[in-house]
């Protein structure tokens, strides 16, 4: 197979200068070992089948695709909503759950460690352990804990230890970090990231289990229109999982635009923002190196958003690399755009979109449509988990 | 001449530049020097240290708070420059590195006598392809680390390339401040780590707390390294006492 213009990674993990694994010794064997086991998979009949089996008879898929009339109407061209919010646990990040607890019992592995921003990957990944009866450890900033309690409630229900990450900003960062310490101290725990950063492989490994999403949106548009193509593709991006598996089948369509869009927070030039591609420079953390908000001296910054799951100061290298040369156009949008598109969505849809998925939703404001193109937005989550903070603005 | 080769067992300490106040980087190292500390490792803080326990993430986070940072901790290091007489190795996050300028920062180590550079987020490889020939052009030397659990092939590749600094050999897979276990098993593989090692010296770090552990450490490598303990000892004001055992 010929290799993928941007999403292969080379022998060593980047994709262009981004990526790799700056990685501490300690975490060579079990970086080795994960290597080793994921590159079975892509030839593992019987891993897809299951991987296949779950995602279609557990998970709910395929998610559907769904024409907004009144979206449509409004921007003069179809707008379709890629309803990863039906999925089983509410988001996306169940996808990359499914499949690497799969591979996680084919290492033999009973315990589980993970980290977990807005708590959906901390929740999808607690289902799974339920589901594999395997031990499940979810690391999340003290701060996110408090404001989305319902997923750690979720979480210690399904029966998942929550530790509370009390370092630095409190939040995903910080709770990365404290799951790679638990890795290094356990190396036969298996870490199930939730996004597509850390390490080689873990940008390539989640990009792949994500990559259904793009799968099935050019069979359902190709049912739908005749033609698999669209002329847009959006979705937010903290560390990027959901954009990943979203953009990935269109990639190689240079006419496709792909769109990323980033947490502004309060604004880009308030200090108080999470826009990665903007306010970052190439940088290492949590072991690959990244587009990395950070100070003059390479100390990471602590990001803001009102929304936790993209409250993040990096992004993944495939993020990083593509927005670089051009290929990913980001977009940032504020919390007050993100919330007033959340209000929107849900009293003329009747869909209550997540925090993350509605910075997604305000960018629409912020493009200029044709009446040919053919626009997808993956609004990659529900928002229940948010009630509090919506009710709380007073909606 | 590899100053790390001695005909004594040694001992060295971590410090946390900038910890507990932003001077006391200097008065640490000429206290630890006068002290009988045969190496000081110094900790260039960085805000996210995944290969760190608590003690580390505190005295790192203080130091950043106090101020600390690359270009003041050279100008620290120049101020005592002819008065430190033992090795001193930078150790830390590659990030802060990289941020710096790895040229600026490997001829900043050349202009301090710097004699060795530990960045355990830049791994062998990472090293070959990128940044080999920055330092090989500063003749800054390397040392990485490596586990008890490193193949043996790695580990003598590791210690060619550091011949002219040490192999840091991390007692047992965990992060900084754990508890050792010295059982028969992991001194097997020490005594055939130092073996592999051939003339580079073996330091050996990670989990080496007391007086104790010092010993058993050095019954199986050329020295051992005590990070968080001191540091520790250095937060209750009892870090004079805390030497002074160590040493005897």
């Amino acid at each position: 197979m010929s290799k993928l213009k941007y999403t292969q990674p080379d022998e060593m993990g980047f994709y262009g200068e981004f990526g790799g694994a700056y990685i501490p010794e300690l975490l060579r064997p079990n970086i080795e070992e994960l290597q080793a086991n994921f590159d079975l998979l892509a030839t593992d009949e019987e891993f897809q089948a299951e991987f296949k089996n779950l995602l279609a008879d557990y998970v709910g898929r395929p998610t559907p695709l769904y024409l907004s009339k009144k979206m449509t109407a409004e921007f003069g061209c179809p707008i379709y909503l890629k309803r990863e919010d039906l999925n089983h646990t509410g988001a996306h990040k169940i996808n990359n759950a499914i499949g690497q607890i799969l591979l996680a019992r084919k290492m033999g592995k009973t315990e589980i460690v993970a980290e977990t921003g807005a708590g959906q990957h901390g929740v999808a990944t607690a289902t799974v352990c339920a589901l594999m009866n395997m031990k499940c450890i979810v690391y999340m900033g003290e701060k996110d804990i408090e404001r989305q309690a319902p997923n750690v409630q979720r979480m210690k229900f399904l029966g998942a230890e929550v530790v509370p990450a009390t370092s630095g900003s409190k939040t995903l960062k910080d709770a990365t970090n404290e799951a790679i310490r638990h890795w290094i101290n356990n190396p036969t725990a298996y870490y199930l990231i939730g996004s597509v950063v850390g390490p080689h492989p873990y940008p390539e490994m989640v990009t792949s289990f994500q990559a259904i999403i793009s799968k099935e949106i050019k069979m359902q548009l190709k049912e739908k229109t005749g033609i698999e193509i669209p002329t847009k593709v959006i979705a937010c991006v903290g560390g990027g999982s959901n954009a990943a598996g979203a953009f990935f089948e269109f990639y190689e369509h240079e006419e496709v635009e792909l769109i990323a869009v980033e947490a502004s927070g309060l604004g880009n030039e308030t200090g108080h923002s999470a826009a990665t591609s903007v306010l970052g420079r190439p940088g290492v953390l949590h072991g690959s190196l990244t587009l990395l908000m950070q100070d003059e001296y390479g100390q990471v910054t602590e990001p803001y958003s009102i929304s936790a799951g993209l409250d993040y100061p990096g992004i993944g290298p495939l993020h990083a690399h593509t927005i670089e040369i051009g290929r990913t156009k980001s977009i940032s949008v504020t919390d007050q755009e993100a919330l007033t598109a959340a209000k929107k969505l849900t009293i003329e849809e009747g869909i209550i979109p997540a925090l993350e998925s509605a910075h997604a939703l305000a960018s629409l404001y912020k493009i200029e449509f044709k009446s040919n193109d053919v626009v997808v937005i993956n609004l990659s989550g529900r928002g229940d988990k948010d009630m509090k903070t919506y009710t709380n603005v007073g909606f | 001449m590899n100053p790390f080769k001695k005909d004594k067992k040694q001992i060295s300490i971590f410090i946390t530049a900038g910890y507990p106040n932003l001077e006391s980087t200097t008065e640490q190292i000429l206290s630890l020097q006068a002290n009988g500390i045969d190496f000081i490792e110094v900790g260039i803080p960085f805000s996210d240290p995944m290969a760190d326990g608590p003690v580390i993430q505190e005295t790192s986070s203080v130091a950043l708070a106090n101020g600390m940072q690359m270009d003041l901790l050279f100008n620290q290091l120049g101020s005592i420059k002819d008065q430190v007489k033992i090795p001193l190795v930078l150790m830390g996050y590659l990030n802060p590195v990289i941020q710096f300028g790895l040229d600026k920062f490997l001829s900043k180590c050349k202009e301090m006598a710097i004699a060795s550079v530990i960045l355990p987020d830049m791994s062998l490889e990472l090293y070959e392809r990128f940044y080999k020939t920055q330092f090989e052009k500063y003749q800054i030397p390397v040392s990485f680390l490596i586990t008890p659990l490193t193949n043996n092939e790695r580990i003598q590749k590791i210690a060619k390339i550091s011949e002219n600094s040490f192999v840091y050999l991390v007692s047992v897979t965990s992060i900084t401040g754990g508890k050792i276990n010295i059982n028969s098993n992991v001194v097997n593989r020490y005594d055939e780590v130092k073996s592999l090692c051939g003339e580079t010296p073996v330091m050996i770090g990670f989990g080496i707390s007391n007086a104790s552990d010092v010993k058993n450490a050095q019954k199986h490598a050329d020295g051992a390294i005590i990070g968080s303990a001191y540091l520790k000892a250095v937060s209750k004001g009892d870090s004079v006492q805390f030497i002074g055992e160590i040493c005897n």
